[in-house]
């Protein structure tokens, strides 16, 4: 047992407020060489639940860990990896199963605990007093990035403007089938420069009150409200949508008359979908095969099969053909819940077969899940989701393996970032934009 | 309509402490243009600073603060943090100001910008074709601050995070009096817990008593202090600080520093605060040399028992502190304690030695405690740019100083 008097364990996180798809180092020092060590992170997520995650280390010659070179020997994650202590967060033991980490809340960070810990350790963190520990805020929103509720038009969304007088590019951010307005995506996208309009389309207050969905229209008004903004530079917009917000993304990008998108972003979704429907028909669509669901033995619901086999039939899916601007497609291969892959491979055809598959651009990560979010997130396998169809919470098959579903959560980032700096901006001198503390 | 040109700025990291580097860059710059970077900060006394530097862009439209030359503005050369120590009020802003936070729980904020051209007034007229807003924080998260109102001792303690225990400092200011906690924040945001003191109020002790008992009251408030190893407690000081520090070091049969630092101090008590003027502004360098050659008037530093570090400026126009430095250099060579000494005395350097990347003023409004409710200019000294160095370099040399005797395993080498 080390003499905690004689020699004090140093621990270093850098930076220590930082935007959540920063990298951070985490250093430890003055530890006893050759020495065990744990190095824990902690999270008390806006529901009240601990979230945590630890790797197993041993000091080298001068008692020193550095968690971006050495490997870790065990815990949640293993092998040198920078961030495992975020993206491998999972509910400490005894948590209820089927949770899923979203932070609703932008405007004040997440705060993790990072600790060091004596010995290799995998349980009872709480009842031990840590060497050292440190807290690091991780945010969503870069400072100056404004928060703007937007209500006129009946709308339920959020606009997030970069800080500086603009105009910048704009984006429509939509999420998939659990409705809600999610923001995070959207104010970390405006932490990069582009003005982003988070949207509720399921849940709005209008439909919570008519009991009515939304029609195609809603989409379209929120496009307006970017492209009238002061500030937002109306010929420079983009879409960007993941799991049934694809669904949407790609009906527009194809058919709207009113949306001009400078390029659009789809992530883990479709293109299979009734071409004339409302937002109603779509949905209905996608009930109509529910005797295709399959149940895992853990009890999981895999919905993937629901839309499949992909239809030849023109009616059922978005005419890609009539594509006319960039589009980059991110799929995951173990996606249990969409089939997305099937539907990539399709869209790619069609594309191919129209003459504008140049537009065209497919990520596919294999053993990746479903829910790709920005990096570091951590993985969600499966976690309890309220089926639009049947108001029921029910635990949803996600898909994906936590190390892959990370790792292509980072590259798939970092690939959007550049895929929407090259569409949204001026493309006279783009050269290599700085994203190199990423 | 094409899409939009505007240059590109990123700055890292966009919440970082006081003393953490910036890294500044713009791209997509059409090549070779001439462009100006800009810092604005609005204070809490509601005045504006700003800082800017003139640059062209190389032939991939890019600039980086700390790679390129900066040709004209407030600061010239290869400066990478020249946009924060380069700041100065902007034209038309009254005389006398001093930037200082006083509420350390919420952060500096700098608007970042970049102008086209080399533009050197009038930036609230234009608009800049790009800006970020970065956070600049005394206290790491996780720091405590807690209120200290005990045994007649007033402060404020700042533990860093984690269960400790922590070397602690006692950290303390000079004749301007009031609580200021910046420091002790940064400290504690780098592992130590420190109370920053209040015991200069005028209200409350008068000017030539400094009492004794209320400092070894404060030591042993941090010592004590369930998360404090309590044979890792040191002391430092500015100015009149660091005269209180040396007095304690030397004197207290009660309280032993593990170390002192001494920044911008003299050995000798003053009697009362008289002034010369000149120029308008008040110089007090000169009063107290003459005190040198009486040893009653100064601290015994003969009898100091710990490693001490002074920190002074070769321009320091408010204190002698070159002279003190040679003279308490001389009494500790004499009474054999000499080998606790090191000193640091920069060039072109004033009084005011602050956290690094802190604006330099060379004369500021001073509301002497004790002297009624006079407000005179005080000059400082230092020229900007060396002493914005000297800041620079002394913080290193004091958190390294800090770290080797207070966190080190090994004990400090022993008197002789």
């Amino acid at each position: 047992m080390m003499d905690r008097k004689q020699c004090i364990v140093k621990l270093f996180v850098q930076p220590s407020r930082g935007l959540v798809d920063e990298k951070f180092i985490i250093l430890v020092q003055k530890a006893p060489p050759g020495y065990q060590l744990t190095v824990h992170a902690l999270h008390k997520c806006e529901d009240g639940h601990s979230w945590e995650a630890f790797g197993h280390y041993i000091s080298n010659a001068i008692g020193t860990v550095n968690v971006s070179e050495d490997p870790s020997l065990g815990g949640t994650y293993s092998g040198v990896e920078q961030m495992g202590l975020l993206w491998s967060l999972r509910p400490v033991p005894g948590s209820k199963p089927g949770l899923r980490l979203r932070k609703m809340n932008v405007q004040i960070p997440m705060e993790v605990t990072i600790s060091v810990y004596q010995g290799h350790q995998t349980e009872g963190f709480m009842d031990q007093v840590p060497l050292a520990s440190v807290v690091v805020e991780r945010w969503y929103m870069a400072p100056g990035v404004s928060r703007i509720p937007i209500t006129e038009d009946g709308l339920t969304a959020t606009l997030f403007l970069p800080p500086g007088p603009g105009p910048f590019p704009g984006l429509l951010d939509l999420w998939g089938g659990g409705g809600q307005l999610v923001e995070y995506r959207a104010s970390l996208l405006a932490s990069h420069g582009i003005a982003s309009l988070a949207l509720d389309y399921l849940t709005p207050k209008i439909t919570m009150e008519t009991r009515k969905m939304v029609d195609l229209q809603y989409f379209e008004k929120a496009y307006k409200i970017l492209e009238q903004h002061p500030q937002v530079h109306g010929s420079s917009i983009g879409m960007l949508g993941l799991s049934l917000g694809t669904s949407i993304t790609l009906k527009m990008a194809a058919y709207s008359e009113v949306m001009k998108l400078r390029c659009a972003v789809c992530i883990s979704g479709s293109h299979v979908q009734p071409v004339d429907g409302s937002m109603e028909d779509i949905l209905k669509h996608f009930n109509k095969n529910a005797d295709r669901t399959r149940v895992s033995e853990e009890n999981e619901f895999i919905w993937r099969d629901l839309l499949l086999p992909v239809p030849s039939d023109l009616a059922f899916k978005v005419d890609m053909g009539r594509l006319k601007c960039p589009l980059l497609v991110v799929v995951g291969e173990d996606d249990q819940n969409w089939p997305a892959s099937e539907s990539a491979m399709d869209m790619k055809e069609m594309m191919e077969q129209a003459g504008n598959s140049h537009l065209l651009t497919v990520l596919s990560y294999p053993n990746a899940g479903h829910l790709i979010e920005p990096p570091y997130t951590p993985h969600a396998r499966a976690s309890l989701f309220r089926s639009m169809a049947t108001r029921e919470k029910m635990m949803a098959l996600w898909g994906g393996e936590t190390a892959a579903h990370s790792l292509a959560q980072e590259d798939a980032w970092r690939k959007l970032l550049v895929f929407l700096r090259e569409n949204l901006y001026s493309g006279t001198n783009p050269g290599t934009p700085s994203l190199s503390h990423l | 309509m094409s899409p939009p040109t505007s240059p590109i700025l990123s700055v890292q990291p966009t919440r970082g402490l006081v003393d953490e580097k910036l890294k500044v860059v713009v791209e997509s710059l059409p090549p070779g243009s001439p462009v100006t970077l800009h810092s604005l900060h609005h204070s809490e006394d509601e005045d504006y600073w700003e800082a800017f530097g003139h640059y062209v862009s190389d032939f991939r439209g890019m600039v980086s603060v700390s790679e390129d030359l900066s040709f004209g503005g407030t600061y010239t050369g290869k400066e990478d943090m020249g946009l924060l120590w380069s700041m100065r009020p902007v034209p038309g802003s009254r005389k006398g100001l001093r930037l200082r936070k006083m509420n350390v729980c919420s952060p500096m904020l700098h608007n970042i910008s970049v102008y086209s051209g080399h533009v050197s007034e009038g930036f609230r007229e234009q608009t800049p074709l790009t800006s970020v807003l970065v956070e600049r924080w005394y206290m790491a998260p996780g720091v405590k601050r807690i209120d200290i109102m005990e045994k007649g001792v007033r402060g404020t303690l700042f533990i860093p995070p984690g269960p400790g225990p922590f070397p602690g400092l006692l950290d303390m200011w000079g004749g301007g009096g009031g609580l200021i906690e910046y420091r002790s924040a940064l400290l504690a945001s780098h592992g130590y817990v420190s109370l920053a003191m209040d015991y200069f109020n005028s209200q409350e002790l008068e000017s030539a008593d400094l009492e004794f008992k209320y400092f070894e009251t404060a030591f042993n408030i941090i010592k004590e202090h369930p998360q404090v190893i309590p044979d890792r407690v040191g002391m430092f000081g500015l100015s009149l600080g660091s005269l209180v520090t040396m007095h304690v070091a030397a004197e207290s049969t009660i309280v032993k520093p593990r170390c002192c630092i001494c920044v911008s101090g003299s050995h000798f008590y003053p009697n009362t605060f008289f002034c010369i003027a000149e120029n308008n502004h008040h110089v007090w360098r000169d009063m107290w040399i003459h005190l040198l050659d009486d040893p009653s008037k100064k601290v015994d530093v003969g009898k100091i028992n710990c490693p001490i570090l002074l920190v002074n400026g070769k321009d320091d126009q408010n204190v002698p502190a070159d002279e003190c430095a040679e003279d308490i250099a001389l009494l500790m060579n004499a009474a054999g304690n000499g080998h606790l000494l090191s000193r640091v005395l920069y060039p072109d350097t004033g009084h005011l030695i602050e956290p690094p990347y802190s604006p330099h003023f060379r004369a500021s409004n001073f509301k002497a405690a004790g002297v009624a409710t006079k407000t005179v200019m005080l000059l400082w000294g230092g020229q900007t740019k060396p002493h914005s160095d000297a800041q620079e370099d002394a913080w290193r040399k004091i958190l390294s100083f800090l770290q080797h005797n207070l966190y080190s395993s090994t004990p400090p080498r022993a008197k002789l």
